[in-house]
């Protein structure tokens, strides 16, 4: 006999997407930090960390999700080290993140015109003075709608981590609908609240680009080329 | 005693040869201004003289500073030596203000109240003094370029490059840019400078360079070199020119 779908259950559902965004978070800022240096390395002017960064990028991005999660769960605990579902997952995910993050990011650096690179050497600026004063500052803005795009691909992948065990919003949706048996309740909520965590995303994205536009002044600098 | 040295430089982008063993001595407050075909090596020379390219033979000198070692002082250089680009370079997202302080505070560690000061009046010199505040997309070319000079000029440099600095202006906006010009000549700074602007050349160059095939084909005081010039290119382009 199968129980009906009921209240519990959709706390059970909520409380299960607490650990989607927990992943998701822990993906995004993992992956911002590696792919960041990542991302600075792949503009660099040395060749060696060039080569590196673009090594790390084109393997990552080549490997599926799914195998990075078999790979980083069953890996380490051959080296005997025998790891929670949450642990295993969060660095699967961060550095499959790092890798397109670095990718996205690197095309925005590059977007950023040649004059301005030569504008600040010819003041005298460090390559890292550069970057943190000219540079970045410029490419953060184009950056945030591609950034904000993935993050909300990255609440869905996460879903990839039940294949380990993990108990995130989607395998929650089997647990109940094993129990319930009512697929289109079950999954309908559940596709619900990823839709709800998405939206808030998109609206941020919106509102950050206008108010950095603003702070940053930059809305026409991509037409002038300067 | 000359300020800038080049000793037979020579510079090729692959195997394609723009400078050959040019030689060319600037003493202080000399102002010579640099004329040539396009691709005959105006642009190449002087972005050698501040290092934003290498040479592969070769020797250039500036105020003691030996710009082609490769342990060169590239801070100090480019404090020493400032340069202007036909296309403005400033930074879209800062001031006509901020774009001058954030010259000084990162590159000369200058306080920020020093150098806001600093800014103020470098702005002053380029008749800019009412658009502090604006930013760059708000100005016109012609203002736009006058703050890219006022920021070379707030790092007090020694020597000043200017590259076709007037090339992408109106009519109207190059007298403004090259009346800047003209008083930093005035004022005795040693300046190199390409230009297609051959009556701006003739008044205010103390010589005249031309270019040809990355060598410096002739050279003179420019009513000498404009009136009577020795080699057939020159006259040849003087004819197309005026
Ligand atoms: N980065 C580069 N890579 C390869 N070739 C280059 C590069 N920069 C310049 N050249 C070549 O070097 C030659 C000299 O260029 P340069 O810009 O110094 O000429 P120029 O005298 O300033 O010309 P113009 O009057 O058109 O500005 C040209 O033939 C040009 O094609
Ligand atoms: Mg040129």
């Amino acid at each position: 006999m199968f129980q009906t779908f009921n209240w519990f259950d959709v706390l059970f559902l909520l409380k299960a997407a607490g650990w989607t965004v927990l992943l998701t978070i822990v993906a995004f800022v993992g992956g911002s930090l590696l792919g960041g240096i990542i991302a600075v390395m792949r503009v660099s002017a040395l060749a060696p960390l060039r080569v590196a960064a673009i090594a790390y990028i084109q393997v990552l991005q080549g490997i599926p999700l799914l195998m990075q999660l078999f790979l980083t769960y069953f890996g380490l605990s051959l080296f005997g080290i025998s790891v929670p579902g949450f642990f295993a997952a969060g660095l699967a995910l961060s550095l499959h993140s790092s890798a397109f993050l670095s990718d996205i990011w690197r095309g925005c650096l590059e977007s950023i015109p040649r004059a301005q690179w030569e504008g600040s050497a010819a003041i005298g600026m460090s390559r890292f003075e550069q970057l943190r004063y000219i540079i970045v500052p410029q490419a953060v803005r184009v950056a945030i709608p591609p950034t904000v795009g993935f993050i909300v691909s990255m609440v869905k992948n996460t879903s990839l981590a039940s294949i380990i065990g993990f108990v995130e919003l989607a395998r929650a949706g089997q647990i109940v609908n094993d129990a319930t048996f009512q697929p289109i309740k079950v999954f309908g909520t559940v596709a619900l609240i990823y839709f709800a965590l998405c939206i808030p995303l998109s609206i941020l994205s919106r509102h950050m680009e206008r108010s950095l536009a603003r702070r940053l002044n930059v809305h026409r600098n991509v037409e002038l080329g300067i | 005693m000359s300020i800038v040295t080049l000793n037979s430089v020579s510079k090729s982008y692959g195997t394609v040869p723009v400078l050959r063993e040019v030689s060319l001595a600037l003493t202080p407050g000399e102002v010579v201004a640099l004329i040539g075909r396009s691709g005959s090596g105006k642009s190449t020379l002087l972005r050698c003289v501040n290092a934003l390219e290498r040479v592969q033979s070769g020797k250039i000198v500036v105020d003691g500073i030996e710009v082609t070692s490769p342990s060169a002082d590239l801070r100090k250089l480019r404090q020493t030596v400032g340069i202007v680009f036909q296309s403005y370079n400033l930074f879209p997202h800062y001031t006509a203000e901020g774009n001058i302080t954030i010259a000084l505070t990162v590159v000369k560690k200058v306080p920020k109240r020093e150098a806001v000061e600093i800014a103020r009046a470098a702005l002053e010199r380029v008749g800019l003094a009412d658009k502090a505040a604006s930013f760059p997309h708000q100005l016109s070319g012609g203002q736009q370029q006058r703050v890219s000079i006022a920021r070379s000029l707030a790092l007090s440099p020694k020597v000043m490059l200017f590259d076709e600095v007037t090339s992408a202006l109106d009519p109207e906006l190059k007298d403004e840019v090259l009346g800047v010009m003209e008083g930093l000549a005035a004022g005795g700074m040693t300046m190199i400078l390409v230009t297609h602007e051959m009556t701006f050349a003739r008044d205010v160059a103390h010589r005249v360079v031309f270019m040809h095939g990355g060598r410096i084909h002739e050279e003179g005081p420019p009513k000498k070199l404009f009136s009577a010039p020795e080699t057939p290119e020159l006259k040849q382009f003087i004819k197309r020119i005026f």
